[in-house]
């Protein structure tokens, strides 16, 4: 008697290699119909000759059962009579047909993953995304800090153990689905919104990854997990907006920082240059002082020396020759004798000075 | 020879098949079987996977899940402690662990799974009603959450980025559920393994509330950086200006300070070279005067000069 969960397993698209073994009654009667209509009269011919054709096609069929094949990707759980009996590799193979044996055929080398929160269209994994449109109820999420958030992530997961796979849970994958949103919601929770949007990302993969794992293997679910990752995280739609505000104010904040910095750039530097420019302008001025000085000094040396050897003469020489340079120039020249004094007074001294530009 | 025993040997045939398959049963790995006889319960549940015998016609066999079997609850709207409304999801795993008693009160999954609807969605009104929201969201007690430097400011937002302590924490309240729910569903027959919330979130009227609360909250944030853009840049400013002035005074300070230095390097130079004796002093002092005039006496002077002058005494006449 085949039970409910049964068909439950062979509407598995994983199975999709298995062919069910066909039912028993069917087809038995089946084949008796079909010898009847091949032998018109109804029992005109010998029982024997029957017989002989019914068991040659129940051996077609049987032997048509019997053979299987597992994908190289897969094992196959064997039951015999509805008890386990062993697993087998991918290849041909042999069992008993007419519902002795059962065949599950379990990818366990394929790498699975659940989707939450979004879809990859054309995925033939039932559990790969949430049934039905409830997408976005499995991204909403409430943060420790009783902010909302919008959580998509992606799950990686094998079937480690198929025969814990088939025999433990009734649902394994449908469990996953539960404990991996019970768990993201547990991680999430216990994060500021801050942490889950921006700086929080990998620690939630790594946190929910662990706490995936250790539910796995309590759940004795036969599957493995490899990896947690989170895709788009956003604050709900109408708070994204606000998100933005925050974003351009950023941006602001910079480009306000800049503008001064550029103002502040476009003086210091070449203030510091008129600075240097200054300092060694002053250093020239320093450098011409002392050596002008030196020079005057060292001629006035030169002449010392002369001069103390003849002074008298020197001395008139040099007088002379001033005045004879320095008297040529002024235009207006008096020489007046001590005895002939009242000749001052007449003298127009101002027309004489202010005539001449 | 005949028609008879044809059909004789057909109808033996067809009685042995239908006898065959009338003993004989398989129980799958992942089920349990009890054997009626006339809808009564014979024996002790089969619990073994294989061939099993049993009497043809008068027994029957109920196939009972002997797997881990999932809950998943119907999101519902309760209350919390703090009067927020919020909608709860939750999902459990249970087995059945004495299926003969499973068998008589319930017969079949269905009116097990309506059973734990009505004492797990009782028990968690309960236990969400005794709660306040933030002790269902939240685990783990005492977690320093991340900070965003760059957001956080300083203390003035300190309210911002923190975590709302707890007490029991999500765990604590999954417990309380998952111990009422279990000793309630023990007469089923039924082992409760655990129960988690899947899903809780804000119910339609609560979010634009939570909402605005978080749009005022970005807004701050946002503010605060335009105003330390334009706090920064005003520094700056200030900067500039100061800079400006210490390079300026600064350079006026060397500058002078060479210049200082140059002068009094070139006095000492002429003072030793001019004031080495009393005679140099005299020469110094000649010649410098002499030199002046050149340049004091222009073409406008009116000079008035006597003869008694060193340069003219011979106007008068050879003896002075």
């Amino acid at each position: 008697m085949p039970s409910q969960q049964d068909s439950g397993y062979r509407s598995d698209p994983w199975s999709n290699g298995n062919q069910p073994p066909p039912d028993l009654d069917k087809l038995i009667s089946d084949g008796i119909n079909r010898v009847k209509k091949s032998l018109p009269g109804g029992g005109g011919g010998s029982a024997g000759n029957i017989l002989v054709i019914l068991l040659v096609f129940l051996l077609g069929v049987g032997v048509w059962t019997s053979l299987f094949t597992v994908p190289s990707d897969s094992v196959a759980v064997v039951q015999r009579f509805g008890k386990y009996v062993k697993e087998i590799p991918p290849g041909l193979h042999f069992k008993f047909p007419l519902g002795i044996d059962k065949a599950t055929i379990v990818p366990v080398k394929r790498q699975l993953k659940q989707e939450f929160g979004f879809a990859t269209p054309g995925s033939t994994d039932p559990f790969q995304s949430g049934r039905g449109t409830n997408g976005q109820l499995e991204t909403q999420m409430v943060t420790g800090d009783l902010n909302a958030a919008l959580v998509e992530w992606v799950v990686q997961y094998r079937i480690a153990d198929p025969v814990k796979f088939l025999f433990e849970v009734r649902e394994p994958s449908e469990t996953l689905r539960y404990v991996s949103e019970s768990v993201m919601r547990e991680v999430v929770g216990d994060r500021t919104v801050d942490e889950v949007i921006t700086i929080g990302r990998q620690e939630i993969e790594s946190e929910a990854l662990v706490k995936m794992q250790a539910l796995a293997v309590k759940y004795v679910m036969g599957i493995s997990i490899d990896q947690v990752q989170l895709k788009n995280i956003n604050p709900p739609r109408p708070v994204q907006e606000s998100f933005n505000e925050v974003n351009q104010a950023q941006q602001e904040k910079e480009k306000l920082i800049n503008e001064a910095l550029r103002d502040y750039n476009k003086v210091i530097p070449l203030a510091e240059g008129e600075k240097d420019q200054r300092i060694r302008e002053a250093d020239g001025y320093r450098l011409k002082r002392i050596n002008e000085a030196e020079g005057d000094a060292a001629r006035f040396n030169a002449l010392l020396s002369e001069y103390q050897k003849a002074p008298e003469v020197t001395r008139r020489r040099i007088y002379i020759e001033t005045m004879q340079e320095v008297l040529p120039t002024i235009k207006s020249k008096i020489i007046i004798d001590e005895q002939t004094r009242g000749l001052l007074p007449f003298l127009n001294l101002t027309s004489e000075s202010g005539a001449k530009p | 020879m005949s028609s008879v025993m044809k059909v004789g040997s057909l109808a033996a045939v067809a009685v042995v098949v239908i006898l065959l398959q009338g003993s004989f049963y398989t129980v799958d790995e992942v089920e349990q079987v009890i054997i009626t006889q006339f809808g009564k319960p014979v024996g002790d549940p089969v619990t073994s996977a294989g061939l099993h015998l049993k009497t043809p016609f008068i027994q029957d066999v109920n196939a009972i899940d002997k797997r881990v079997l999932e809950w998943d609850g119907e999101p519902s709207d309760m209350p919390t402690k703090d009067k927020l409304y919020i909608s709860v999801d939750l999902f459990a795993r249970w087995r059945i662990t004495e299926p003969l008693q499973y068998f008589l009160r319930l017969k079949d999954e269905r009116s097990a799974q309506s059973r734990l609807d009505d004492i797990l969605g009782s028990e968690t009104r309960n236990a969400v009603a005794k709660h306040e929201l933030i002790e269902i969201i939240r685990t783990t007690k005492d977690r320093v959450p991340l900070r965003d430097e760059l957001l956080a400011g300083d203390d003035r937002t300190a309210n911002m980025g923190n975590l709302v302590p707890i007490s029991k924490g999500r765990q604590g309240v999954e417990d309380e559920i998952f111990r009422a729910a279990a000793e309630k569903v023990k007469v089923f027959g039924i082992e409760l393994l655990d129960i988690r919330f899947k899903r809780i979130n804000y119910n339609a009227s609560v979010r634009p509330k939570i909402y605005d609360r978080m749009i005022s909250e970005r807004r701050q944030i946002a503010e605060r950086f335009l105003s330390e853009g334009n706090g920064e840049a005003a520094r700056i400013r200030g900067d500039r200006v100061r800079d400006l002035n210490k390079i300026q005074s600064e350079a006026y300070r060397e500058v002078e300070e060479i210049r200082g230095m140059a002068d009094a390097k070139a006095t000492e130079i002429y003072a030793q070279a001019y004031n080495q004796s009393d005679v140099s002093r005299d020469l110094y002092e000649f010649t410098r005067t002499l030199q002046a005039y050149q340049t004091i006496i222009g073409q406008d002077t009116t000079l008035v000069l006597s003869t008694d002058s060193d340069l003219f005494k011979f106007l008068k006449g050879i003896e002075p």
